[in-house]
C-alpha cells in the first residue's frame, strides 16, 4: 500500500469529478455535496463508461452511457443491474486541502494479500 | 420412486402446464422435455413485437435455461422426437436420444400452412411462426426491399407491420375483399385498412396467388388473374395446421387435431395433448388463453387434484400493431336472430359494435378505442343477461349508463378466470399479489405476475381488480411523477417553482419532499431546465445537473472520446471554414463525417483536447449534443433552383441565427424548403417551412426519428417576418408547456394541435411569446468560446496532473 497525494479539494467542485491516472489506471475522484471525497475506478462495470462524467446524487453516480447507478461507497451497481467497480481508500484534509489516495504499489498486489505486504 | 413425465413440445402450452404442475406438486415426477427449437420456452406471441423492433429476443424468453435446471427438469432443446412407442412407453429422437415415460404430454403446437404453389420452395419464401422466421425476416430486410405477405389476417398484418418497421416496401395479398375478415365486419375492416395504408402498408385484395417466380430466390409472385408483382421476400401467413404426425403414427385418435376429453386425455390413457395440437369437443384453438386453461386442467389431473375439467373457451383477439387498436371476440357478424348496437365515429376513427342474441352478448368488435374490451369480454364470457342495458354496455359510463361498472365486473369474475391471456395469469394470482405482495399499481402487478406485460390489452381489467380489492383510494394510479423520486408531475413542479419562487433544484427537492434527497439522473436535468425556463435571469445553470453531453458540449462516444459539430448556418459553409476544419481534423486525427443534418462532424476527440479544438476552429457550437436548437436544414431555393419560390437559404440561416443557443425541453430541428417538392424534408421537422407561390406553409410536430411523424400544418403566412414571428412564438410556447425530454411530435399529440393554434392565434400573444424567447436568448453565450476564454472552466477538461510516484512512502 502507498499513500499518494493526488489533488487539492479546490480542484473538484461539488457533485462533480476529476480523473487521475495512476499506473495506467484511471481513477475518478468525486466530491459529494457533503464535501466528502470518494474514489473509484473510472470504468463502469457495464461497458466501461467513464463514471467521472455521470450525474452525482448523494453517494451515487449515474453512468453517462446507459444510466447504471453505482454506489460510490462500495462500488456496487444498484438493482436491477449487477456488477461492482473497484473503490479506493481516500483521505482529505480540510486544512492543507490535500486529497490522498491509498493504492497498491505497482500492479502486482491484489486486495487479499495486502496484509502480507512487507513494511 | 418418482414417476416419469415426458413433454414433447417445449412451447407455450406444454411448459405452462409444467409450471402449474410444479406449483401443485413439485416432487411427484421426474420431468423430461423435448423441444425441436434450440431455445428455452419463449413467448411466441411477442415475435410480432420483436419483428416490430419493440423487444429483443432476449426479452421474450419465458423460462430461461436456469429455470429448467432449478426445477430439476431435463431439457433436450434442439432435439425433435420422431417416434413414440406407446406399448413400450418410450420416445425417441432422430438424434438418438430416448426417454421412457409413465405419462406423456403432446404439446407439439402447429405448423404454418404453406400454400402448395409452384415455386413455394424457393429461397426467400417463409412463414411466420418461430424465432428462426423472425431472424430470417430481419436479415432479409438488410439486403432486400420488397416484401409480400400472403394473408391479411392477424398474423399477416403483424408480419407486414414488422417488415415496414424494418424499412421494407410491403404489400399484403389477401384472397377476400376485406382484411381480417375472420375477426372483423366490413366496416371495421375498411377502417383498419385505411389506417394501415396511412402507415405505408399496401394491399392487393381479392387476389389469388398462382405461382412464385424466380430462380433460386424468389423475384416475383403471379396471381390467377395473370398480374404479377415483384418480391424479394414472401411471407405466407394463410393459416396453421395442427402438428399431429406423432400421434397419428402411434395410432392415437386424430380428427382435425388430436382428440382429447375434458381432462386432456387422448385415446391412449397415458398420453395427453394440449395446445394447438389438441381438439376438444370439436374445437381446435389457436390462441394462448385457451391453451393456458387446458394446461391448468391437465396440471391438476397429473397432480391428482380434483377439478372440473375443461369446458372449452370463448376467445378474443387483439391486433398487436402499434397505434392501431383492434379487438374482436365471438360471433361479430349479424344474422337473422341477432341484433346489434354500433357506434361509428369516422373523425375519431372509432367503431364499436356488440352483437346480442337472446339478451346476451355473443360477439363484439372494438376499433380505435379498445379500453372497454375486458369489461365487455367478461360480460360475454359469463353469458350475463344485458337486456335493456345494451347501450350502456357499449357506451360505458361516459354515456350516462353507470349501472355496469368495470369494478363490479372484476369483482364478479371467478378466481381461476384468466385475466391476462398472453401470460396466462388468472384473477386469483392477481388478487394474491395485491393482498400478499403489497402490489398497489398496474405496474407492480406487471412486475409481480407478468399480467399486462405483453399486449397490454388487460390493463383496464387489472386496474379494476386493484380498485376492487383496495378501493379507489388504495390504488396507486398511473399518475406518474417526473421520475421515481416524486409523484408530482411537470405542471405541479413548474407551478411550485413559480409560486414559491424556488430557485435551485435543491430547494425544489427539499420543499416538494423528494424521495431521494439529491434526485436522480432523470429529475435533476429536468429541474435544471424548468428553473432556467421560469427564471431566465436569476437561475444559475447547474452544471452538475446537466447530462455529460451538455456539460462537455460534445457527444460522448462509447470509448469516452467526443464529437465536435460546428454550426454551419442553413447547411452553408465556406472554403475558409472547410480549411480550418481540415487542419483541425489532421492535427487531432479526427474522423470527418457529413451528418444527416447538413453539417460536418469531427469524431474521436479526446476530452482534454476539446477546448483547443474549439479554439482552433473558431466557429460557434452546433449544439449537436444538446436539448437545444440543432440544425436548420435548407434547400438551395430560388437562388439556384428552377422551381424555387423563395430564398430558402436566407430564411433558414436567419432562423438559425435567431434561435441558436436556445435551450428547449428536447432537441428541436427546423427546415426550410422553397417549394412543395420539399427537398429539405420540412414536414418531418419540429418546425418546418414549405414555401409556396406567394407565401409559406408552416408545419409543426414532425419527427424523423424513432416514431416517424408527419408534421401538421399550423398556418399559412405571407411574409418572411411572419415566418420568424410564428417560429419564435411556437418554440417559446413549446418551451413553456412541454415536459422535459418531450419532442414536439409527442407534445403536439398530447396538447392537441387546436390548443396550440389557439395559443398562437392572436398576434399580441405571439409577440409576447417572441419577446420572452428573445429575453431568454439575450443571456446566452457561445459555450465553446466561453470555455476557451475562461481558464477556470477550461481546467475541468484536463486530467489531474499525474502524481509523482517515485519515492512515495510505502506503508
Ligand atoms: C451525428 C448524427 C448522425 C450523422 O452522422 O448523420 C447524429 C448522431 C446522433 N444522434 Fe441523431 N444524429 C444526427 C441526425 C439525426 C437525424 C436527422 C436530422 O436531424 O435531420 C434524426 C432524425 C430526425 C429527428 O430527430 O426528428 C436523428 C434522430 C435521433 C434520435 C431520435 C430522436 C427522436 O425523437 O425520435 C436520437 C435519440 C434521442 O435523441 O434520444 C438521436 C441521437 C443521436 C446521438 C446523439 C446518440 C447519443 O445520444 O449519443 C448520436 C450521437 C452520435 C455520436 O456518437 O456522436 N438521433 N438524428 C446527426 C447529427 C446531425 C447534426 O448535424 O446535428
Ligand atoms: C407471430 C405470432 C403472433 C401471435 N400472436 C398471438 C396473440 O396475440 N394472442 C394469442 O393468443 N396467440 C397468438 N399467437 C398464437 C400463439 O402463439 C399460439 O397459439 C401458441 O404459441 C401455441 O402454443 P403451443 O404450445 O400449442 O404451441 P407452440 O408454442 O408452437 O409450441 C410447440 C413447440 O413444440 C415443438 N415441437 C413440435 N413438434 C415437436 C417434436 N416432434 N419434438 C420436439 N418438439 C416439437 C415446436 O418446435 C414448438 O416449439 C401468435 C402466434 C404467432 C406465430
Ligand atoms: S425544394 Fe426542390 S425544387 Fe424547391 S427550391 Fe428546393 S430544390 Fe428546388
Ligand atoms: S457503460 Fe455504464 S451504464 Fe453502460
Amino acid at each position: 500500500m502507498r499513500r499518494i497525494v493526488v489533488a487539492k479539494l479546490s480542484d473538484i467542485s461539488e457533485k462533480r469529478s476529476r480523473v487521475v491516472r495512476i499506473d495506467g489506471v484511471e481513477i475518478a475522484l468525486f466530491k459529494l455535496s457533503t464535501g466528502e471525497i470518494r474514489a473509484i475506478e473510472n470504468s463502469c462495470p457495464h461497458k466501461k463508461g467513464k463514471l467521472s462524467e455521470g450525474i452525482v446524487c448523494d453517494h451515487h453516480v449515474f453512468c453517462p452511457l446507459h444510466d447504471w447507478k453505482v454506489n460510490l461507497d462500495d462500488g456496487l451497481a444498484q438493482a436491477p443491474d449487477e456488477g461492482c467497480v473497484k473503490t479506493y481508500e481516500v483521505e482529505w484534509d480540510e486544512k492543507s486541502g490535500e486529497i490522498a489516495l491509498y493504492t497498491n504499489n505497482g500492479n502486482t498486489i491484489d486486495e487479499g494479500s495486502s496484509s502480507r505486504w512487507p513494511t | 420412486m418418482k414417476k416419469k413425465l415426458v413433454l414433447i413440445g417445449n412451447g407455450m402450452a406444454g411448459v405452462y402446464c409444467i409450471e402449474q404442475l410444479l406449483k401443485l406438486n413439485p416432487h411427484r415426477y421426474q420431468i423430461t422435455i423435448f423441444g425441436s427449437e434450440p431455445h428455452p420456452n419463449y413467448n411466441r406471441i411477442l415475435l410480432s413485437s420483436v419483428l416490430q423492433g419493440n423487444s429483443s429476443l432476449k426479452d421474450i424468453v419465458l423460462n430461461d435455461w436456469d429455470w429448467y435446471m432449478d426445477n430439476g427438469i431435463t431439457l433436450h432443446a434442439g432435439h425433435k422426437v420422431t417416434k413414440v412407442n406407446t406399448s413400450k412407453k418410450i420416445v425417441h429422437t432422430d438424434s438418438g436420444i430416448s426417454a421412457p415415460y409413465d405419462e406423456l404430454i403432446l404439446a407439439t403446437g402447429s405448423l404454418p400452412f404453406m400454400l402448395p404453389l409452384p415455386g413455394a420452395d424457393k429461397e426467400g419464401v417463409i412463414a411466420f411462426r418461430d424465432i428462426q422466421d423472425c431472424e430470417t425476416m430481419i436479415e432479409t430486410s438488410k439486403k432486400f426491399k420488397k416484401g409480400i405477405v400472403i394473408g391479411g389476417g392477424l398474423l399477416g398484418l403483424e408480419a407486414a407491420r414488422g417488415l415496414l418497421n424494418l424499412h421494407m416496401d410491403v404489400t399484403v395479398v389477401h384472397l377476400s375483399g376485406t382484411i381480417m375478415d375472420r375477426q372483423l365486419d366490413p366496416t371495421a375492416s375498411l377502417m383498419l385498412q385505411r389506417e394501415l395504408e396511412n402507415q405505408g402498408m399496401k394491399f392487393l385484395l381479392e387476389k389469388n396467388t398462382e405461382a412464385i417466380l424466380g430462380g433460386k430466390r424468389v423475384t416475383a409472385v403471379r396471381f390467377k388473374d395473370g398480374s404479377k408483382v415483384d418480391a424479394d421476400l414472401v411471407v405466407m401467413a394463410v393459416g396453421i395446421k395442427p402438428n399431429t404426425a406423432l400421434a397419428r403414427e402411434c395410432g392415437i385418435e386424430v380428427n382435425r387435431a388430436i382428440v382429447v376429453d375434458d381432462y386432456m386425455q387422448t385415446s391412449n390413457p397415458h398420453v395427453y395433448a394440449i395446445g394447438e395440437c389438441a381438439e376438444h369437443r370439436g374445437t381446435v384453438y389457436g390462441l394462448v388463453a385457451p391453451l393456458f386453461e387446458q394446461g391448468a386442467v391437465l396440471a391438476k389431473r397429473l397432480a391428482d387434484v380434483d377439478g372440473e375439467g375443461y369446458q372449452g373457451s370463448v376467445v378474443s383477439a387483439k391486433l398487436k400493431v402499434s397505434e392501431v387498436n383492434v379487438f374482436s371476440a365471438g360471433q361479430f357478424s349479424d344474422s337473422g336472430d341477432t341484433r346489434s348496437v354500433r357506434v361509428q365515429d369516422d373523425f375519431a376513427g372509432v367503431y364499436k359494435k356488440i352483437v346480442v342474441k337472446d339478451g346476451k352478448i355473443i360477439g363484439c368488435i372494438l376499433f380505435g378505442d379498445t379500453s372497454d374490451s375486458s369489461r365487455i369480454f367478461a360480460l360475454m364470457r359469463r353469458g350475463e343477461n344485458i337486456f335493456g342495458k345494451e347501450k350502456e354496455v357499449l357506451l360505458g359510463e361516459s354515456a350516462g349508463g353507470a349501472n355496469i361498472s368495470g369494478v363490479e365486473f372484476a369483482a364478479a369474475m371467478a378466481d381461476d378466470e384468466i385475466v391476462c391471456g398472453c401470460n396466462g395469469v388468472p384473477k386469483g394470482t392477481i388478487i394474491q399479489a395485491i393482498q400478499e405482495k403489497g402490489c398497489t399499481s398496474v405496474n407492480d402487478i406487471k412486475y409481480c405476475t407478468k399480467a399486462s406485460g405483453s399486449c397490454g390489452g388487460c390493463k383496464p381489467l387489472v386496474a379494476d381488480l386493484l380498485a376492487h380489492v383496495l378501493g379507489d383510494d388504495g390504488v396507486t394510479t398511473v399518475k406518474e411523477g417526473i421520475c421515481g423520486c416524486t409523484s408530482l408531475g411537470r405542471e405541479e413542479v413548474v407551478e411550485a417553482i413559480r409560486s414559491m419562487q424556488l430557485s435551485t433544484s435543491k430547494e425544489v427537492m427539499n420543499v416538494l419532499g423528494w424521495e431521494n434527497p439529491e434526485g436522480c439522473s432523470k429529475c435533476r436535468p429536468a429541474l435544471n431546465y424548468y428553473l432556467g425556463m421560469v427564471w431566465p435571469e436569476e437561475h444559475a445553470d447547474e452544471q452538475e445537473s446537466r447530462f455529460v453531453n451538455e456539460r462537455n458540449h460534445g457527444n460522448i462516444q462509447k470509448d469516452g472520446t467526443y464529437s465536435v459539430v460546428p454550426r454551419m448556418y442553413g447547411g452553408v459553409t465556406t472554403p475558409e471554414d472547410l480549411r480550418k476544419i481540415s487542419d483541425v481534423a489532421i492535427k487531432y486525427s479526427a474522423m470527418v463525417k457529413i451528418t444527416g443534418g447538413q453539417r460536418i462532424d469531427l469524431l474521436g476527440i479526446k476530452k482534454e483536447d476539446l477546448p483547443s479544438v474549439w479554439g482552433e476552429l473558431d466557429m460557434p457550437s452546433g449544439y449537436a449534443y444538446g436539448k437545444a436548437l440543432r440544425t436548420v436544414k435548407t434547400c438551395v431555393g430560388s437562388t439556384w433552383c428552377r422551381f424555387g419560390t423563395q430564398d430558402a437559404i436566407k430564411m433558414g440561416t436567419d432562423l438559425e441565427k435567431r434561435l441558436e443557443r436556445i435551450n428547449t425541453p428536447a432537441k428541436i430541428k427546423l427546415a426550410v424548403s422553397a417549394c412543395p417538392r420539399n427537398c429539405a424534408e420540412a414536414t418531418i421537422k419540429d418546425f418546418g417551412v414549405v414555401a409556396i407561390d406567394g407565401g409559406c406553409e408552416l408545419y409543426v410536430g414532425g419527427n424523423g426519428g424513432t416514431d416517424v411523424r408527419k408534421a401538421d400544418l399550423l398556418v399559412k403566412v405571407k411574409t418572411e417576418e411572419e415566418v420568424v414571428e410564428w417560429a419564435m412564438a411556437y418554440v417559446q410556447h413549446y418551451r413553456e408547456t412541454a415536459n422535459y425530454n418531450e419532442r414536439t411530435s409527442k407534445w403536439v399529440e398530447r396538447i392537441g394541435l387546436d390548443k396550440i393554434k389557439q395559443a398562437l392565434e392572436k398576434r399580441e400573444d405571439r409577440l409576447a411569446l417572441k419577446e420572452r424567447i428573445e429575453h431568454w436568448l439575450s443571456f446566452t453565450k457561445d459555450p465553446w468560446k466561453e470555455i476557451v476564454e475562461n481558464g477556470e472552466l477550461r481546467k475541468t477538461f484536463d486530467m489531474l496532473p499525474a502524481p509523482n510516484l517515485v519515492g512515495g512512502p510505502e506503508l
